[in-house]
């Protein structure tokens, strides 16, 4: 730490010359901190512990086919089991198609096997009470404006109410909270009844899309998942039971795999940041030849002449690095913003960050690596001679 | 006075730079050729044109001494390059076998608002009335060349990890949908027969999926199905499977009605009396546009966020790119004013001496950029991917690297280097004759 400021000068000795090289590893880790809140948007579901407790039952053959309602009591019954809730798809819109809302018909102990939400007591209690109530994420409310008390007409892409009318009217009764890890987008969802869903749909008939299946222990999802199955086998509404996070997964593995692509496009950029960097440094120690010998002339030792010129292409990668990273906290979330959520970028993640600095420092090595043993090698003689 | 100078200077040279990249962006290759012939000319038949020429021949002898920082440009353009390509060939391939699908002289009518047949339905009433109507074409025996049809998903293991499983949809056709989608051909097996739980599956779905083959058998919806063909169409019908209208219908519970009926009309003409026929019919609320607008408009949303992405993480490294071709350039120019201040004590002027190292610098950015196009167009061109479609089902298609987006990442390289070159360029130009014979 004692050499701080000499490694520092080093560094700036050529300020052009260190200014581009920071310029292009800022513009590495901006991209590394974007797509990686992408690829982690895509498959954060799949190490988020919140979910281990819950099982998602849905039809074995389609997301879209719907399963009886009298399964509930079966699935209830089951040993390990704690609650059954269940949901219908509502596939709602707000006054254009554009404006699509996730929207969901849920039953009245949905509310109970998701802790992370959390809504008031007394807009729970308005919740229960209120048959055409709905209860709204906070970034749903924000986006449209929609407070408690709102009466507001909310379209369904698929479902006509008896009178034929595609249009629904729905109270506003609460806004509820979301822990800030929750993985399951609620913050931007509507919640609605499923009874009034049920009694007023056109195509009604005790029917529900999936059912979520809380357990008394995470260790039994295996067994009770099977059991589950094994109750509709070889009828016509077989059942398909997965944990909370394979059912995620499953889903976002559809679009394609986005983990492949963006390893791909980061391969790309560090390979060429590895070049870019590796030839500064290689640049920096070539013209520092004769200080170096000055050095290890006045007593600096072979050893640390190598981890000095180490530490200053790790410092130059850091900097760069930790200022690319912060610019994508910043940038990220406006840029999705901007996409009108169709790019899911969110603020980089603690382990976007540690993954960030891991591999700052191994680059930082790399590079660091030849320029610094050529340094350590130096002969005194020879370097001071321009030999 | 000298400091506040070169940095007016960089000001307005940044601001020209704004100017000329959004022109050179709206500009297509017809131009880019065209001045790159006047360019050429330049060079040929003009004093500065060959005095540039002659100091690009040393640049380009000394190349080899500067070997690493000179593949600090080639390689950090190809980078840009060939994944602003591969990203846009992505959207463009999705995009092409969409717009492939359908045509001008078939509707598609679906309840009104819906987007997607998955989220429509119509009822037998209503698909007499549209079978009916002004401008579809009938058969041999009076009859309307038409198809109610039915789509479901179903859910299949993938043929690269059968412990995945992803979606596929299932279409039930009517008698019609052979004179409908003539571009359907078998090219393995047979036709299904209507009655029976019998499948042919297009060629996307059977590379994608396991399980597929023709003889095999599957279960959906808790029944047995065989399939008896494979079928290829070449448009976003490849990643389908088809089978009879009432057996699909029946086994999964939808009662005599169909999501959508697809009709042949007289002539693309005939939409218009089509469209209007129906909109006004007080029995009816349906959407009707024809088959090849419902399936271009489903490529619109992905198309875009391809671009939003392409563009966005392309920009990006281009940045970087241009910061280590700067970086590459400053030292080249650095390494060698000796060398050019020699050269403009000699007489030559400024000019060429900027001409000269941008060219320089932009040679090595077309090198990468053709590299970096190269690179995608032999990896990806034809490369068969595929994502969630509308649906909520996989649709398969190839990623396209045509030549409009290989002039596209050459004009990005071409700018990058330009840029890159500019200001190093500039400088050696700028430098003192005095100072720089006498530094070092």
């Amino acid at each position: 730490m004692k050499y701080f400021h000499l490694i520092w000068a080093a560094l700036f000795r050529r300020k052009t010359r260190t200014i581009l090289t920071l310029v292009s590893i800022v513009a590495a880790f901006l991209l590394f901190g974007m797509l990686d809140s992408v690829r982690s948007a895509f498959d954060s579901s799949s190490h988020e512990l919140a979910g281990t407790q819950r099982l998602i039952t849905s039809s074995r053959y389609s997301i879209i086919q719907p399963l009886p309602l009298a399964l509930r009591d079966q699935i209830a019954l089951i040993p390990g089991v704690r609650a059954v809730a269940y949901a219908n798809w509502f596939g709602g819109q707000f006054q254009d198609p554009k404006n699509f809302v996730f929207s969901y018909a849920v039953s009245p102990d949905y509310l109970d096997v998701y802790p992370s939400i959390h809504l008031a007591p007394d807009q729970r209690k308005a919740f229960d009470d209120t048959r055409t109530g709905v209860v709204i994420g906070p970034k749903l409310a924000a986006k449209y404006h929609w407070k408690v008390g709102d009466r507001i007409p909310l379209q369904s892409q698929i479902f006509p109410r008896k009178n034929g009318d595609k249009t629904w009217p729905l109270d506003v009764v609460g806004i509820f909270d979301v822990d800030r890890d929750d993985a399951n987008g609620f913050d931007q969802t509507l919640l609605m009844h499923w009874k009034y869903f049920d009694e007023a749909n056109a195509f009604g008939g005790h029917q529900v899309g999936w059912y979520v299946v809380q357990l008394k222990h995470a260790e039994q999802a295996d067994q009770v998942s099977r059991a589950i199955d094994a109750l509709s086998a070889n009828s016509d509404h077989e059942t398909k039971t997965q944990t909370e996070q394979a059912f995620q997964a499953s889903f976002a593995k559809q679009f394609g795999d986005v983990g492949l692509i963006v390893v791909a496009i980061m391969g790309a950029v560090f390979f060429t940041l590895i070049l870019l960097t590796g030839n500064t440094m290689a640049q920096a120690v070539r013209e520092r030849t004769s200080e170096l010998a000055i050095l290890k002339t006045i007593g600096f030792s072979s050893g640390s002449v190598l981890l000095m010129v180490l530490a200053e292409s790790v410092l130059l990668l850091l900097l760069g690095g930790v200022t690319g990273l912060g610019l994508a906290t910043v940038i990220g979330p406006a840029l999705g913003k901007g996409s009108g959520g169709m790019v899911p970028i969110r603020g980089v993640s603690a382990m976007s960050w540690a993954t960030g600095v891991g591999l700052m420092v191994v680059i930082g090595l790399i590079v660091g690596a030849l320029p610094a043993l050529s340094g350590m090698r130096l002969k005194i003689v020879d370097a001071l001679a321009r030999r | 006075m000298n400091k506040t100078s070169n940095f007016l200077l960089d000001l307005v040279l940044v601001a020209g730079l704004g100017v000329a990249f959004v022109v050179w962006t709206k500009l297509g290759l017809t131009f880019v050729l065209a001045m790159a012939v006047l360019f050429a000319c330049w060079l040929g038949f003009s004093r500065g044109g060959r005095q540039s020429l002659s100091i690009v021949r040393i640049g380009l002898s000394t190349l080899g001494g500067r070997l690493g920082a000179a593949s600090v440009i080639v390689i950090g353009i190809a980078g840009v390059v060939g994944v602003l390509v591969a990203l846009l060939a992505m959207g463009e391939g999705f995009q092409a076998t969409l717009q492939k699908t359908g045509s001008a002289d078939t509707a598609i009518v679906l309840r009104g608002g819906s987007s997607a047949e998955l989220n429509s339905v119509l009822d037998r009433d209503s698909v007499n009335v549209i079978e009916q109507a002004p401008g579809v074409q009938r058969d041999a025996n009076g009859k309307p060349i038409a198809s109610a049809e039915e789509v479901v998903v179903a859910n299949l293991p993938k043929k690269d990890d059968p412990a995945v499983s992803a979606n596929v949809q299932l279409r039930g056709v009517g008698k019609g949908a052979w004179e409908l989608r003539p571009n359907v051909r078998i090219i393995e097996g047979r036709r299904f027969k209507p009655g029976l739980r019998e499948l042919i599956v297009g060629q996307g779905a059977a590379r994608q999926f396991a399980g597929l083959g023709v003889g095999h058998t599957i279960r959906l919806a808790g029944e047995d199905w065989s399939i008896v063909g494979h079928f290829a169409a070449n448009d976003s019908h490849d990643s389908e499977l088809m089978g009879d209208l009432e057996t699909v219908a029946s086994t999964y519970r939808r009662g005599s009605s169909v999501q959508s009926v697809t009709v042949k009309l007289t002539a693309p003409a005939a939409f218009d009396t089509f469209k209007a026929a129906l909109l006004s019919d007080p029995r009816l609320k349906v959407e009707v546009s024809t088959t090849r607008d419902y399936y271009s408009k489903q490529s619109e949303q992905l198309t875009k966020i391809l671009r939003i992405v392409g563009f966005t993480v392309g920009i990006i490294m281009a940045i970087g790119a241009i910061f280590g071709a700067l970086n590459t350039m400053f030292a080249a120019v650095t390494a060698r004013a000796r060398e050019i201040a020699t050269l403009r004590a000699l007489g030559f002027r400024g000019g060429p001496v900027v001409v000269s190292i941008l060219l320089e610098t932009m040679l090595l950015a077309l090198l990468g950029g053709v590299l970096g196009a190269a690179i995608v167009w032999l990896a990806f061109n034809g490369y068969t991917a595929s994502t969630l479609g509308s649906n909520f089902s996989q649709v398969v298609f190839q990623f396209k690297v045509s030549a409009d987006l290989i002039t596209t990442g050459l004009q990005w390289a071409l700018a990058i280097g330009f840029v890159g070159g500019l200001f190093p360029a500039v400088r050696a130009a700028r430098l003192p004759v005095t100072t720089a014979l006498r530094e070092l």
